[in-house]
Protein backbone atom coordinates (compact mmCIF):
# COMPACT_ATOMS: atom_id res chain seq x y z
CA UNK A 1 0.00 0.00 0.00
CA UNK A 2 1.06 3.39 -1.32
CA UNK A 3 1.57 6.45 0.84
CA UNK A 4 1.19 10.24 0.44
CA UNK A 5 1.69 13.39 2.70
CA UNK A 6 -1.55 15.13 2.26
CA UNK A 7 -0.80 18.94 3.42
CA UNK A 8 -4.24 20.48 4.58
CA UNK A 9 -5.18 23.98 5.69
CA UNK A 10 -5.99 23.73 9.42
CA UNK A 11 -8.22 26.64 11.05
CA UNK A 12 -10.63 29.38 11.09
CA UNK A 13 -11.55 32.87 11.04
CA UNK A 14 -8.51 33.24 13.89
CA UNK A 15 -6.13 32.36 11.60
CA UNK A 16 -4.65 28.63 10.37
CA UNK A 17 -1.57 26.77 8.68
CA UNK A 18 -1.11 23.83 6.94
CA UNK A 19 -0.28 20.59 8.41
CA UNK A 20 1.39 17.90 6.51
CA UNK A 21 -0.24 14.00 6.92
CA UNK A 22 0.97 10.65 5.80
CA UNK A 23 -1.20 8.64 5.19
CA UNK A 24 -1.79 5.17 3.51
CA UNK A 25 -3.06 5.33 -0.21
CA UNK A 26 -5.17 2.93 -2.26
CA UNK A 27 -5.45 2.46 -5.98
CA UNK A 28 -8.59 4.10 -7.52
CA UNK A 29 -8.95 6.21 -4.44
CA UNK A 30 -10.11 10.20 -4.70
CA UNK A 31 -8.51 13.08 -2.54
CA UNK A 32 -12.13 12.93 -0.54
CA UNK A 33 -11.21 9.02 0.39
CA UNK A 34 -7.75 9.96 1.76
CA UNK A 35 -9.09 13.05 3.49
CA UNK A 36 -11.76 10.66 5.36
CA UNK A 37 -8.95 8.93 5.91
CA UNK A 38 -7.27 11.20 8.11
CA UNK A 39 -10.34 12.30 9.99
CA UNK A 40 -10.17 8.43 10.50
CA UNK A 41 -6.69 7.95 12.01
CA UNK A 42 -5.31 11.14 12.72
CA UNK A 43 -7.34 14.02 13.00
CA UNK A 44 -11.06 12.97 13.53
CA UNK A 45 -11.75 16.87 13.93
CA UNK A 46 -10.69 18.00 10.35
CA UNK A 47 -14.13 19.71 8.92
CA UNK A 48 -14.87 19.31 5.08
CA UNK A 49 -18.19 19.37 3.63
CA UNK A 50 -19.55 15.75 1.50
CA UNK A 51 -22.26 14.08 0.91
CA UNK A 52 -22.70 12.29 -2.34
CA UNK A 53 -19.20 11.24 -2.91
CA UNK A 54 -20.29 10.68 -7.10
CA UNK A 55 -19.88 14.58 -8.29
CA UNK A 56 -23.10 15.04 -8.17
CA UNK A 57 -24.24 17.34 -4.81
CA UNK A 58 -21.10 19.77 -5.02
CA UNK A 59 -20.28 19.70 -1.28
CA UNK A 60 -16.94 18.54 -1.62
CA UNK A 61 -15.74 21.73 -3.52
CA UNK A 62 -12.40 22.68 -2.27
CA UNK A 63 -8.64 23.76 -3.97
CA UNK A 64 -6.42 20.75 -4.71
CA UNK A 65 -2.84 21.93 -5.97
CA UNK A 66 -4.34 25.08 -6.02
CA UNK A 67 -6.96 24.52 -8.31
CA UNK A 68 -10.68 24.48 -7.47
CA UNK A 69 -11.95 21.39 -7.72
CA UNK A 70 -14.57 18.63 -6.62
CA UNK A 71 -12.43 16.22 -3.86
CA UNK A 72 -14.52 13.50 -4.43
CA UNK A 73 -14.09 13.57 -8.06
CA UNK A 74 -9.99 13.98 -8.29
CA UNK A 75 -8.46 10.49 -8.38
CA UNK A 76 -5.31 10.91 -6.44
CA UNK A 77 -3.30 8.87 -9.68
CA UNK A 78 -4.00 11.75 -11.99
CA UNK A 79 -2.16 13.99 -9.60
CA UNK A 80 1.42 14.48 -9.65
CA UNK A 81 4.33 12.95 -7.53
CA UNK A 82 4.63 14.68 -4.40
CA UNK A 83 2.46 16.19 -1.48
CA UNK A 84 -1.21 16.81 -2.00
CA UNK A 85 -2.28 20.19 -1.18
CA UNK A 86 -5.67 21.15 -0.17
CA UNK A 87 -7.31 24.35 0.81
CA UNK A 88 -10.88 25.64 1.30
CA UNK A 89 -12.35 27.57 -1.50
CA UNK A 90 -10.34 31.19 -1.28
CA UNK A 91 -12.99 33.56 -2.46
CA UNK A 92 -15.32 32.91 0.52
CA UNK A 93 -15.04 33.66 4.28
CA UNK A 94 -13.51 30.04 6.00
CA UNK A 95 -15.55 28.51 8.83
CA UNK A 96 -13.33 25.74 9.94
CA UNK A 97 -10.61 23.78 7.58
CA UNK A 98 -12.11 22.99 4.26
CA UNK A 99 -15.35 24.61 5.19
CA UNK A 100 -16.33 27.82 3.83
CA UNK A 101 -19.59 30.16 4.14
CA UNK A 102 -20.67 30.69 0.97
CA UNK A 103 -24.04 32.25 1.44
CA UNK A 104 -23.12 35.62 -0.78
CA UNK A 105 -24.26 32.91 -3.49
CA UNK A 106 -27.84 32.32 -1.59
CA UNK A 107 -28.27 35.87 -1.22
CA UNK A 108 -27.46 36.60 -4.83
CA UNK A 109 -30.13 33.46 -6.05
CA UNK A 110 -32.46 35.72 -3.64
CA UNK A 111 -31.95 38.41 -6.41
CA UNK A 112 -32.83 36.70 -9.54
CA UNK A 113 -36.33 37.58 -10.73
CA UNK A 114 -38.32 34.92 -11.09
CA UNK A 115 -39.53 33.61 -14.21
CA UNK A 116 -42.82 35.24 -15.38
CA UNK A 117 -44.93 33.86 -17.73
CA UNK A 118 -48.36 35.60 -19.82
CA UNK A 119 -51.46 34.46 -18.93
CA UNK A 120 -51.89 30.66 -19.06
CA UNK A 121 -53.49 30.44 -22.49
CA UNK A 122 -57.07 28.20 -23.13
CA UNK A 123 -54.97 24.68 -23.79
CA UNK A 124 -52.05 25.47 -21.64
CA UNK A 125 -48.56 26.17 -21.89
CA UNK A 126 -46.55 24.72 -24.89
CA UNK A 127 -43.10 24.85 -25.08
CA UNK A 128 -41.25 23.15 -27.81
CA UNK A 129 -38.18 20.71 -27.09
CA UNK A 130 -35.55 23.28 -29.24
CA UNK A 131 -36.51 25.64 -26.80
CA UNK A 132 -36.11 22.77 -23.71
CA UNK A 133 -32.70 21.64 -24.99
CA UNK A 134 -31.26 25.22 -24.55
CA UNK A 135 -31.53 25.77 -21.00
CA UNK A 136 -31.21 22.10 -20.34
CA UNK A 137 -27.54 22.56 -20.38
CA UNK A 138 -27.46 24.80 -17.80
CA UNK A 139 -29.86 22.99 -15.30
CA UNK A 140 -26.99 20.41 -14.91
CA UNK A 141 -25.31 23.21 -12.09
CA UNK A 142 -25.24 21.18 -9.27
CA UNK A 143 -24.50 24.41 -7.42
CA UNK A 144 -20.21 23.54 -6.35
CA UNK A 145 -19.49 27.14 -6.85
CA UNK A 146 -16.06 26.87 -8.33
CA UNK A 147 -17.03 28.79 -10.74
CA UNK A 148 -17.84 31.27 -8.75
CA UNK A 149 -14.22 30.76 -6.65
CA UNK A 150 -12.17 30.78 -9.61
CA UNK A 151 -13.61 33.88 -10.77
CA UNK A 152 -10.88 36.64 -10.52
CA UNK A 153 -13.40 39.50 -10.55
CA UNK A 154 -14.67 38.34 -6.76
CA UNK A 155 -11.61 36.05 -6.41
CA UNK A 156 -9.55 38.87 -6.17
CA UNK A 157 -11.45 41.71 -5.33
CA UNK A 158 -13.61 41.35 -2.82
CA UNK A 159 -15.58 44.34 -3.08
CA UNK A 160 -17.11 43.71 -6.40
CA UNK A 161 -19.20 41.22 -4.70
CA UNK A 162 -21.68 44.14 -3.74
CA UNK A 163 -22.07 44.38 -7.17
CA UNK A 164 -21.35 40.98 -9.03
CA UNK A 165 -23.39 38.34 -9.45
CA UNK A 166 -21.17 35.79 -10.63
CA UNK A 167 -20.90 32.60 -13.18
CA UNK A 168 -23.01 30.62 -11.52
CA UNK A 169 -26.30 33.39 -11.48
CA UNK A 170 -25.40 34.42 -15.12
CA UNK A 171 -25.94 31.01 -16.32
CA UNK A 172 -29.18 31.35 -14.19
CA UNK A 173 -30.26 34.80 -16.03
CA UNK A 174 -29.00 33.18 -19.02
CA UNK A 175 -31.21 30.53 -19.10
CA UNK A 176 -34.03 33.28 -18.16
CA UNK A 177 -33.58 35.17 -20.70
CA UNK A 178 -33.46 32.24 -23.30
CA UNK A 179 -36.91 31.07 -21.66
CA UNK A 180 -39.70 31.59 -24.10
CA UNK A 181 -42.35 31.98 -22.02
CA UNK A 182 -40.67 34.38 -19.61
CA UNK A 183 -41.96 38.01 -19.73
CA UNK A 184 -39.08 39.88 -17.93
CA UNK A 185 -36.53 41.71 -19.09
CA UNK A 186 -33.29 41.08 -16.80
CA UNK A 187 -31.10 43.17 -19.26
CA UNK A 188 -30.71 46.47 -17.52
CA UNK A 189 -30.49 44.84 -14.30
CA UNK A 190 -27.87 42.35 -15.57
CA UNK A 191 -25.97 45.32 -16.73
CA UNK A 192 -26.06 47.87 -13.81
CA UNK A 193 -26.97 45.84 -11.21
CA UNK A 194 -25.34 42.29 -11.47
CA UNK A 195 -22.01 43.47 -12.71
CA UNK A 196 -21.75 41.63 -16.35
CA UNK A 197 -19.66 43.88 -17.36
CA UNK A 198 -17.13 43.30 -14.81
CA UNK A 199 -16.42 39.78 -16.90
CA UNK A 200 -13.78 39.86 -18.71
CA UNK A 201 -14.52 36.47 -20.57
CA UNK A 202 -10.97 34.88 -19.01
CA UNK A 203 -13.25 31.44 -19.07
CA UNK A 204 -11.70 30.35 -16.18
CA UNK A 205 -15.38 29.44 -15.17
CA UNK A 206 -15.83 27.25 -18.07
CA UNK A 207 -12.32 25.52 -16.99
CA UNK A 208 -13.42 24.34 -13.36
CA UNK A 209 -17.43 23.48 -14.11
CA UNK A 210 -16.96 19.73 -13.41
CA UNK A 211 -20.40 19.08 -15.21
CA UNK A 212 -18.91 21.06 -18.20
CA UNK A 213 -21.02 23.95 -19.16
CA UNK A 214 -19.93 25.92 -21.56
CA UNK A 215 -20.56 29.21 -19.21
CA UNK A 216 -18.76 31.39 -21.24
CA UNK A 217 -19.69 30.61 -24.88
CA UNK A 218 -23.16 29.74 -23.70
CA UNK A 219 -24.31 32.03 -21.16
CA UNK A 220 -22.36 34.87 -20.41
CA UNK A 221 -21.19 36.25 -24.12
CA UNK A 222 -25.17 35.93 -25.15
CA UNK A 223 -26.41 37.82 -22.19
CA UNK A 224 -23.80 39.87 -23.40
CA UNK A 225 -24.57 40.13 -26.59
CA UNK A 226 -28.05 40.84 -25.38
CA UNK A 227 -26.67 44.03 -23.17
CA UNK A 228 -25.58 44.86 -26.88
CA UNK A 229 -28.95 44.62 -28.20
CA UNK A 230 -30.41 46.75 -25.77
CA UNK A 231 -28.00 49.38 -25.28
CA UNK A 232 -25.05 49.89 -27.90
CA UNK A 233 -26.46 48.99 -30.53
CA UNK A 234 -28.75 51.88 -32.86
CA UNK A 235 -29.32 49.47 -35.69
CA UNK A 236 -31.66 47.06 -33.44
CA UNK A 237 -32.69 50.36 -31.42
CA UNK A 238 -34.07 51.34 -35.04
CA UNK A 239 -35.14 47.89 -36.02
CA UNK A 240 -37.27 47.75 -32.49
CA UNK A 241 -38.93 51.45 -33.05
CA UNK A 242 -39.46 50.73 -36.84
CA UNK A 243 -41.36 47.54 -35.82
CA UNK A 244 -42.85 49.42 -32.74
CA UNK A 245 -41.47 46.26 -31.04
CA UNK A 246 -40.85 48.08 -27.57
CA UNK A 247 -41.90 44.84 -25.32
CA UNK A 248 -37.98 43.56 -25.62
CA UNK A 249 -36.85 46.86 -24.89
CA UNK A 250 -35.50 47.25 -21.89
CA UNK A 251 -35.77 50.62 -21.55
CA UNK A 252 -39.59 50.29 -21.70
CA UNK A 253 -39.89 47.26 -19.94
CA UNK A 254 -39.32 46.44 -16.24
CA UNK A 255 -38.29 43.68 -14.51
CA UNK A 256 -41.04 42.68 -12.58
CA UNK A 257 -41.21 40.29 -9.30
CA UNK A 258 -42.79 37.06 -9.28
CA UNK A 259 -46.09 37.47 -8.65
CA UNK B 1 -36.11 48.59 -11.87
CA UNK B 2 -36.98 45.53 -8.94
CA UNK B 3 -35.88 42.74 -7.74
CA UNK B 4 -37.28 40.12 -5.27
CA UNK B 5 -36.27 41.29 -1.66
CA UNK B 6 -32.96 39.49 -0.48
CA UNK B 7 -33.37 38.58 3.23
CA UNK B 8 -29.47 36.86 2.68
CA UNK B 9 -27.48 40.10 2.39
CA UNK B 10 -23.91 39.99 0.68
CA UNK B 11 -21.55 40.57 3.78
CA UNK B 12 -18.31 41.88 2.57
CA UNK B 13 -15.04 40.37 4.34
CA UNK B 14 -14.91 38.01 6.48
CA UNK B 15 -11.44 35.98 6.80
CA UNK B 16 -10.12 33.48 4.07
CA UNK B 17 -9.03 30.37 4.21
CA UNK B 18 -5.14 29.22 2.62
CA UNK B 19 -2.41 31.02 2.93
CA UNK B 20 -1.60 34.70 1.49
CA UNK B 21 0.11 33.79 -2.08
CA UNK B 22 -0.17 34.35 -5.52
CA UNK B 23 -0.97 30.84 -6.52
CA UNK B 24 -1.01 27.22 -4.82
CA UNK B 25 -0.60 25.71 -8.62
CA UNK B 26 2.14 23.47 -9.23
CA UNK B 27 1.77 23.19 -12.55
CA UNK B 28 3.13 25.04 -15.47
CA UNK B 29 -0.11 27.27 -15.95
CA UNK B 30 2.67 30.02 -17.31
CA UNK B 31 2.92 28.43 -20.44
CA UNK B 32 -0.15 29.89 -22.10
CA UNK B 33 0.51 33.54 -21.60
CA UNK B 34 4.07 33.16 -23.01
CA UNK B 35 2.84 31.47 -26.08
CA UNK B 36 0.17 33.93 -26.39
CA UNK B 37 2.53 36.68 -25.84
CA UNK B 38 5.14 35.23 -28.18
CA UNK B 39 2.76 35.14 -31.43
CA UNK B 40 1.17 38.02 -30.67
CA UNK B 41 3.93 40.30 -30.31
CA UNK B 42 5.39 38.63 -33.43
CA UNK B 43 2.52 39.52 -35.22
CA UNK B 44 1.70 43.28 -33.76
CA UNK B 45 5.60 43.49 -34.82
CA UNK B 46 5.65 41.70 -38.24
CA UNK B 47 2.26 43.65 -39.06
CA UNK B 48 3.52 47.35 -38.33
CA UNK B 49 6.39 46.69 -40.24
CA UNK B 50 4.47 45.44 -43.35
CA UNK B 51 1.83 48.22 -42.91
CA UNK B 52 4.60 50.84 -43.61
CA UNK B 53 6.37 49.34 -46.08
CA UNK B 54 4.12 50.60 -48.99
CA UNK B 55 5.72 48.30 -51.62
CA UNK B 56 6.31 44.92 -52.72
CA UNK B 57 2.51 44.40 -51.74
CA UNK B 58 0.90 43.57 -55.21
CA UNK B 59 2.11 41.13 -57.66
CA UNK B 60 1.13 42.68 -61.72
CA UNK B 61 0.71 42.08 -65.18
CA UNK B 62 4.69 42.49 -65.73
CA UNK B 63 4.84 39.06 -64.23
CA UNK B 64 1.53 37.38 -65.54
CA UNK B 65 0.17 37.40 -61.87
CA UNK B 66 -2.97 39.09 -60.07
CA UNK B 67 -1.90 38.61 -56.45
CA UNK B 68 -2.26 41.26 -53.50
CA UNK B 69 -1.77 41.64 -49.99
CA UNK B 70 -4.38 41.29 -47.50
CA UNK B 71 -2.65 44.33 -45.66
CA UNK B 72 -3.21 46.43 -48.67
CA UNK B 73 -6.31 45.36 -49.90
CA UNK B 74 -8.42 47.10 -50.71
CA UNK B 75 -5.80 49.41 -52.01
CA UNK B 76 -7.60 53.07 -51.85
CA UNK B 77 -4.93 55.33 -51.44
CA UNK B 78 -4.61 57.44 -55.00
CA UNK B 79 -0.55 56.03 -54.76
CA UNK B 80 -1.69 52.78 -55.02
CA UNK B 81 0.52 50.87 -57.57
CA UNK B 82 -1.15 49.76 -61.00
CA UNK B 83 -3.47 47.09 -60.71
CA UNK B 84 -4.04 47.04 -57.25
CA UNK B 85 -6.22 50.53 -57.01
CA UNK B 86 -9.56 49.57 -56.05
CA UNK B 87 -12.27 51.71 -57.68
CA UNK B 88 -12.42 54.71 -55.98
CA UNK B 89 -9.10 56.17 -53.80
CA UNK B 90 -7.90 58.67 -51.29
CA UNK B 91 -6.59 61.61 -52.76
CA UNK B 92 -3.63 63.84 -51.30
CA UNK B 93 -3.19 60.25 -48.39
CA UNK B 94 0.69 60.53 -48.22
CA UNK B 95 1.21 57.36 -45.91
CA UNK B 96 1.07 53.35 -46.48
CA UNK B 97 -2.49 52.20 -48.05
CA UNK B 98 -2.04 49.90 -45.00
CA UNK B 99 -3.16 52.59 -42.97
CA UNK B 100 -6.31 53.58 -43.91
CA UNK B 101 -7.69 49.97 -43.86
CA UNK B 102 -6.31 47.87 -40.97
CA UNK B 103 -7.94 49.64 -38.05
CA UNK B 104 -10.94 47.23 -39.34
CA UNK B 105 -9.55 43.95 -39.04
CA UNK B 106 -7.40 45.14 -36.30
CA UNK B 107 -10.97 46.43 -34.57
CA UNK B 108 -12.36 42.92 -35.10
CA UNK B 109 -10.03 40.72 -33.87
CA UNK B 110 -9.02 43.40 -31.14
CA UNK B 111 -12.80 43.41 -29.88
CA UNK B 112 -12.95 39.61 -30.36
CA UNK B 113 -14.38 37.71 -27.23
CA UNK B 114 -11.73 34.93 -27.72
CA UNK B 115 -8.69 37.55 -27.91
CA UNK B 116 -9.64 39.56 -25.35
CA UNK B 117 -9.56 35.99 -22.90
CA UNK B 118 -6.09 35.82 -24.12
CA UNK B 119 -4.43 39.57 -23.70
CA UNK B 120 -6.59 40.01 -20.87
CA UNK B 121 -4.74 37.06 -19.16
CA UNK B 122 -1.43 36.81 -21.20
CA UNK B 123 -0.58 40.76 -21.34
CA UNK B 124 -2.90 42.58 -18.66
CA UNK B 125 -2.45 39.69 -16.18
CA UNK B 126 -6.43 39.80 -15.34
CA UNK B 127 -5.43 37.63 -14.26
CA UNK B 128 -2.50 35.44 -16.23
CA UNK B 129 -4.12 32.30 -15.42
CA UNK B 130 -7.38 30.72 -13.68
CA UNK B 131 -6.49 30.27 -9.65
CA UNK B 132 -3.54 32.88 -10.07
CA UNK B 133 -4.12 35.90 -8.95
CA UNK B 134 -4.92 38.89 -10.67
CA UNK B 135 -1.93 41.41 -10.74
CA UNK B 136 -4.19 44.92 -10.28
CA UNK B 137 -5.30 46.21 -7.21
CA UNK B 138 -8.42 47.16 -8.13
CA UNK B 139 -10.89 46.14 -11.20
CA UNK B 140 -13.61 47.32 -13.28
CA UNK B 141 -13.43 44.97 -16.13
CA UNK B 142 -15.28 46.66 -19.01
CA UNK B 143 -17.43 48.81 -16.95
CA UNK B 144 -15.82 51.89 -17.71
CA UNK B 145 -13.90 53.91 -20.96
CA UNK B 146 -11.72 52.47 -22.80
CA UNK B 147 -12.69 48.74 -22.31
CA UNK B 148 -16.63 49.52 -22.39
CA UNK B 149 -15.70 50.17 -26.15
CA UNK B 150 -15.66 46.58 -26.45
CA UNK B 151 -19.35 46.08 -27.43
CA UNK B 152 -18.31 47.80 -30.39
CA UNK B 153 -17.52 44.05 -31.50
CA UNK B 154 -20.62 43.66 -34.01
CA UNK B 155 -19.88 47.08 -35.71
CA UNK B 156 -16.35 45.64 -36.50
CA UNK B 157 -18.03 42.03 -37.21
CA UNK B 158 -20.29 44.03 -40.03
CA UNK B 159 -16.97 45.42 -41.50
CA UNK B 160 -14.95 42.08 -41.19
CA UNK B 161 -17.38 40.63 -43.33
CA UNK B 162 -16.88 43.73 -46.16
CA UNK B 163 -13.56 43.01 -45.89
CA UNK B 164 -13.76 38.91 -46.05
CA UNK B 165 -15.94 39.84 -49.49
CA UNK B 166 -13.39 42.21 -50.72
CA UNK B 167 -10.62 39.46 -50.21
CA UNK B 168 -12.51 36.81 -51.43
CA UNK B 169 -12.76 38.47 -55.12
CA UNK B 170 -9.12 39.38 -54.62
CA UNK B 171 -8.60 35.26 -54.30
CA UNK B 172 -11.12 34.80 -57.19
CA UNK B 173 -9.06 37.51 -59.22
CA UNK B 174 -5.71 35.53 -58.15
CA UNK B 175 -6.68 32.26 -60.82
CA UNK B 176 -6.58 35.10 -63.60
CA UNK B 177 -3.00 35.59 -65.24
CA UNK B 178 -2.80 38.63 -67.29
CA UNK B 179 -1.57 37.46 -70.37
CA UNK B 180 -1.77 34.50 -70.19
CA UNK B 181 -5.06 33.44 -69.19
CA UNK B 182 -6.44 31.62 -66.08
CA UNK B 183 -4.85 29.01 -64.20
CA UNK B 184 -3.88 27.87 -60.28
CA UNK B 185 -0.51 28.93 -58.61
CA UNK B 186 1.20 28.81 -55.50
CA UNK B 187 -0.05 32.01 -54.94
CA UNK B 188 -3.79 31.72 -56.13
CA UNK B 189 -4.05 28.80 -53.34
CA UNK B 190 -2.53 30.92 -50.83
CA UNK B 191 -4.72 33.71 -51.21
CA UNK B 192 -7.92 31.30 -51.34
CA UNK B 193 -6.99 29.62 -48.07
CA UNK B 194 -6.60 33.21 -46.66
CA UNK B 195 -9.89 34.20 -47.42
CA UNK B 196 -11.94 30.79 -46.59
CA UNK B 197 -9.88 31.06 -43.25
CA UNK B 198 -11.06 34.66 -42.62
CA UNK B 199 -14.53 33.40 -43.36
CA UNK B 200 -14.62 30.83 -40.79
CA UNK B 201 -13.57 33.01 -38.24
CA UNK B 202 -15.93 35.73 -38.70
CA UNK B 203 -18.71 33.14 -39.13
CA UNK B 204 -17.57 31.07 -35.89
CA UNK B 205 -17.42 34.48 -34.05
CA UNK B 206 -19.85 34.97 -31.01
CA UNK B 207 -21.59 38.14 -32.21
CA UNK B 208 -22.52 36.34 -35.55
CA UNK B 209 -23.70 33.29 -33.26
CA UNK B 210 -26.42 35.94 -30.96
CA UNK B 211 -27.30 37.49 -34.48
CA UNK B 212 -28.28 34.54 -36.53
CA UNK B 213 -30.56 33.22 -34.05
CA UNK B 214 -28.54 33.28 -30.46
CA UNK B 215 -30.69 36.27 -29.65
CA UNK B 216 -33.97 35.35 -30.09
CA UNK B 217 -35.96 33.47 -27.37
CA UNK B 218 -38.07 30.98 -28.79
CA UNK B 219 -36.59 28.56 -31.69
CA UNK B 220 -39.89 27.26 -32.08
CA UNK B 221 -40.85 30.46 -33.42
CA UNK B 222 -37.78 31.16 -35.69
CA UNK B 223 -37.00 27.96 -36.95
CA UNK B 224 -34.61 29.66 -40.49
CA UNK B 225 -32.68 31.53 -37.65
CA UNK B 226 -32.57 28.30 -35.36
CA UNK B 227 -31.14 26.14 -38.73
CA UNK B 228 -28.59 29.35 -38.76
CA UNK B 229 -27.78 28.84 -35.00
CA UNK B 230 -27.28 24.88 -35.09
CA UNK B 231 -24.70 25.33 -38.38
CA UNK B 232 -22.87 28.20 -36.13
CA UNK B 233 -22.57 26.48 -33.17
CA UNK B 234 -20.16 23.81 -33.84
CA UNK B 235 -18.18 26.46 -35.70
CA UNK B 236 -18.22 28.56 -32.99
CA UNK B 237 -16.79 25.58 -30.38
CA UNK B 238 -14.05 25.88 -32.43
CA UNK B 239 -13.25 30.05 -32.57
CA UNK B 240 -10.21 29.85 -30.83
CA UNK B 241 -8.63 27.95 -33.67
CA UNK B 242 -9.65 29.29 -36.52
CA UNK B 243 -8.78 33.26 -34.65
CA UNK B 244 -5.03 31.64 -34.35
CA UNK B 245 -5.32 30.23 -37.90
CA UNK B 246 -6.14 33.00 -39.86
CA UNK B 247 -3.97 35.25 -38.02
CA UNK B 248 -0.72 33.45 -38.57
CA UNK B 249 -2.03 32.92 -41.81
CA UNK B 250 -3.16 36.56 -42.93
CA UNK B 251 0.72 37.39 -41.76
CA UNK B 252 2.09 34.03 -44.07
CA UNK B 253 0.00 35.58 -46.94
CA UNK B 254 1.46 39.11 -46.90
CA UNK B 255 5.44 37.13 -46.76
CA UNK B 256 4.45 35.58 -49.53
CA UNK B 257 3.09 38.33 -51.78
CA UNK B 258 5.54 40.39 -50.48
CA UNK B 259 8.17 37.78 -51.49
CA UNK B 260 7.08 36.95 -54.78
CA UNK B 261 6.59 40.53 -55.51
CA UNK B 262 10.21 41.88 -54.44
CA UNK B 263 11.49 39.26 -56.36
CA UNK B 264 13.21 36.81 -54.18
CA UNK B 265 10.61 33.80 -54.69
CA UNK B 266 8.42 32.77 -57.88
CA UNK B 267 5.20 31.89 -57.89
CA UNK B 268 4.99 28.91 -59.45
CA UNK B 269 2.29 28.12 -61.60
CA UNK B 270 0.34 24.44 -60.97
CA UNK B 271 -2.10 24.32 -63.54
Amino acid sequence: MAEVTMRVWRGDANGGDFENYTVAQNEGEVVLDVIHRIQATEAPDLACRWNCKAGKCGSCAAEINGKPRLMCMTRMDTLPEGPVTVTPMKTFPIIRDLVTDVSFNFAQAEKVPALLPPPMPENGYVMFQEDVQRGQEFRKCIECFMCQDVCHVIRDHEGNKQHYAGPRFFIRYAELEMHPLDTNDRRDLIREDMGLGYCNITKCCTEVCPEHIKITDNAIIPLKERVVDAHYDPVAWLGRKIRRKTKRSASDAAVQPAP
Amino acid sequence: MSTTESSTKVVLGGTRGGPDVATLRQDRWWIQPVITVSILTAFVIYSTWAAFQNRYYYVGANVGRDLISPFYSPCIASDCVPGAKAGFAFNGWALSPALLILIFPLGFRLTCYYYRRSYYRAFWWSPPACAVSDAHSSYSGETRFPLIMQNMHRYFFYAGLVFNTLLTYDAVRAFRQPGLGYGVTVGTIVLVINAVLLWAYSLSCHACRHLCGGGVKSFKAHPIRYRFWKMLTPLNAKHMNLAWASLVFVALTDVYVRLVASGALTDYKLF
